[in-house]
């Protein structure tokens, strides 16, 4: 079978691509693991993000091009310009199905293109080529609408926007959907930046010639696949709830619980969320039509479907259903109520390629440091609008939450090593708050989503507003998502990880049919310690103590409304969580 | 006594105009009802309810109300 996987590897510097035989060290994984591996041994840990010596990798999960449901999510990593640590960040869209029917294991891009160059790189079967761009300057959906009208609509595109083009430390890239629109982002931890100071604008991804990925147990592989469908089908979440209602089902929830952050922190509950809540976009979608859709899917493959399409008021398109975390930070913590104006946000964000979080939450944040007026979802688009036009305003919140809060003197900047919190109160939602402080992106709730024990009694069921068994329960997520994002799937298929016992089996058994492996549920637990071990090993030596494992003070400082809780962990219970690692029983030792 | 009740996305299917602004406001329930008498009281299946709130704490069907009580009712929800 001429059928074999390859490293890309781009050198904008020399402007050549050479396809590389796998390396020995490299053999065996896929998504997260693999960026971080290839991050980790070949990216010096204290180098310049935006410099010469970082490198951007791209990477399909390890069941990518198979007819595994949910399995085509592409990998991103590299050293955050925004951290200063290592990151990983997921998109779906098509890339990542199509890189791997191409046998690309992942492409690495290395150097940097001379000052002012840009590039976007061709890729094919046993093809790969860098030609001068030809959407220099524009931002998403007008780079992807010129692209598609020359490379044809059966490729995907990854892109950057002009915020990556100029490097803000917030900017995402951009996957296209199945219909040809770049909505779905590798959005945190500025990887987008990353691509810019490379001088690579765009990657068109032809997966002509391609073909499915080779099993080496095509019938086993068939039957878990099967098992594993199952599994999502029976699951109410990912079933039903998420394709009716989108993530945004979570923001009645969370208000219900008193842990929607509202106001930059100040409060936990907000009077006008139903005007946010997963219902209403579910029945705004219905009653506007046109070419609104409920249950929409990102990516080939794709049974969950969480994605719908919001129309306008005359059914036009205008965005797509803007997930939790935006309709959060755009809204409750920005003061804002109104959902188109979210969804012009969300666009926005869209189309100029940045991060939705890191950039709403410093919507929130300048307001609480006047920089814009509390509330106001006018001027909040206009400021948002100016990181288009590049203009100091637009830079600021383009680079993000920690960088805006220090240029309007804001005392609570809701932020772990730069980069900004998610949607879940941590002082009310104390799972979630553990994985902020601790996992090694920064501030991140994917990487340990402990809100489904704390609030959605899925996986279990633990008090969010104790610190019993928090530490032990964002350990453990944050170990099987690690294995989980090395898949290729998407983090979604974790409800019915959690609660169906058969899901988790069937995965692993698709891996065994898929390599010819042995692979036991115990060995996705290695996997998934080994890869957080790569990356907290690789912040150690970029800098990153972990006396960084902190949320900001003010989360133990102010108890926080409803139910006056604050985050009480204190740093020795905080550094437990990671408690295979050598310098946690170290730091054990010393205290006894 | 008076209760506050909050139903979330399929559950307000049971409930013919359901309001979510402010909800249900129901007087006249009897003392010392439990969530699930007056779940079935609106004609909500029990086993359609995954997730029950009093006053945003998590609390069990068999649970007893107090007058004033805001009880929230949730099938399964999820995302992220
Ligand atoms: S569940 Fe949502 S995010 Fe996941 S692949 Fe489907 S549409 Fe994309």
């Amino acid at each position: 079978m001429s059928f074999e996987f390859r490293i890309l590897r781009v050198d904008m510097a020399a402007r050549t691509c050479t396809f590389e035989p796998v390396p020995q060290e490299y053999t065996g994984l896929g998504g997260r693991a693999l960026t971080s591996t290839i991050v980790a041994r070949e990216v010096d840990p204290t180098c310049t993000p935006l410099g010469p010596h970082n490198k951007l990798v791209f990477a399909p999960g390890l069941l990518g091009a198979t007819n595994s449901p949910n399995s085509n999510r592409l990998s991103v990593g590299c050293k955050s310009p925004l951290t200063g640590g290592i990151k990983e960040s997921n998109a779906g869209g098509q890339p990542g199905g199509h890189l791997a029917k191409l046998g690309i294991l992942a492409i690495i891009v290395e150097n940097m293109a001379p000052e002012g160059e840009w590039w976007q790189l061709e890729l094919g079967k046993d093809k790969a080529c860098l030609v001068p761009s030809t959407v220099t300057g524009l931002n998403n959906f007008d780079a992807v609408a010129k692209l598609v009208e020359h490379y044809g609509d059966k490729c995907s595109y990854i892109t950057v926007g002009r915020a990556g083009e100029v490097k803000l430390t917030a900017a995402s890239i951009a996957c296209t959907d199945r219909e040809l629109r770049p909505m779905r982002h590798a959005g945190r931890g500025g990887v987008g930046a990353v691509m810019g100071a490379k001088g690579l604008k765009a990657i068109i991804v032809n997966p002509e010639g391609g073909e499915a990925a080779p099993l080496v147990d095509a019938d086993a592989f068939r039957s878990a696949s099967k098992r594993f469908a199952k599994a999502l089908a029976e699951h109410p979440i990912t079933s039903k709830g998420l394709a009716q209602y989108g993530t945004a089902v979570l923001v009645n929830i969370l208000q219900e619980a008193g842990g929607l952050p509202t106001k930059n922190f100040t409060v936990g509950q907000f009077a006008e969320h139903e005007n946010l809540s997963g219902e209403t976009l579910n029945k705004l979608t219905k009653e506007r039509g046109g070419e609104g859709k409920v249950a929409h899917g990102c990516m080939s493959g794709c049974v969950i479907r969480c994605s719908g399409i919001l129309p306008d008021k005359k059914g036009k398109f205008q965005s797509k259903w803007p997930e939790y975390e935006t309709l959060w930070c755009f809204g409750p913590h920005s003061g804002i109520s109104d959902l188109d104006k979210v969804s012009r946000f969300d666009y926005m964000c869209d189309d100029f390629g940045v991060d939705t979080i890191d950039v709403g939450v410093a919507v929130g944040v300048a307001m609480a440091g006047g920089g814009i007026p509390y509330g106001d979802a006018d001027a909040a688009l206009a400021a948002v609008a100016q990181i288009s036009e590049g203009t100091p305003l637009g830079r600021v919140l383009g680079c993000g939450t920690a960088t805006t809060g220090r240029v309007f003197g804001v005392r609570r900047v809701p932020c772990v090593k730069g980069q900004s919190l998610p949607a879940y109160d941590p002082r009310a939602v104390k799972g979630v708050g553990v994985t902020y402080a601790t996992t090694p992106m920064g501030a991140d709730h994917t990487a340990g989503y402990a809100v489904t024990a704390n609030i959605l009694a899925c996986g279990g069921k633990v008090d969010p507003l104790k610190k019993e068994g928090q530490i032990e329960l964002s350990r453990n997520l944050q170990v099987a998502t690690a294995s989980v994002d090395s898949v290729g799937l998407c983090l979604f298929t974790a409800f019915a990880i959690l609660d169906v016992p058969d899901a988790l089996p069937a995965i692993v058994d698709m891996l065994n049919a898929k390599f010819g492996w042995k692979m036991t549920g115990d060995d996705v637990v290695t996997l998934g310690q080994r890869i957080l071990t790569t990356e907290i090993d690789f912040n150690r030596k970029a800098g990153i103590g972990i006396g960084q494992d902190r949320l900001p003070d003010f989360f133990t400082d102010e108890p926080v409304a409803p139910h006056n809780t604050n985050f009480d962990f204190t740093n020795e219970e905080l550094a437990t969580v990671f408690n295979w690692r050598d310098e946690v029983k170290e730091l054990e030792k010393n205290r006894k | 006594m008076h209760l506050l009740v909050k139903l979330s996305t399929t559950l307000r299917d049971h409930v013919p105009d359901y309001q979510p602004n402010p909800g249900l406001e129901l007087s006249d329930i009897p003392e010392e009802s439990t969530v699930a008498q007056v779940a079935a009281g609106l004609n909500i299946p029990a086993e359609e309810i995954k997730i029950v709130m009093i006053n945003g704490r998590q609390c069990a069907l068999e649970d007893v109300l107090r007058d004033g009580d805001r009880l929230a009712l949730f099938p399964a929800v999820g995302g992220g």
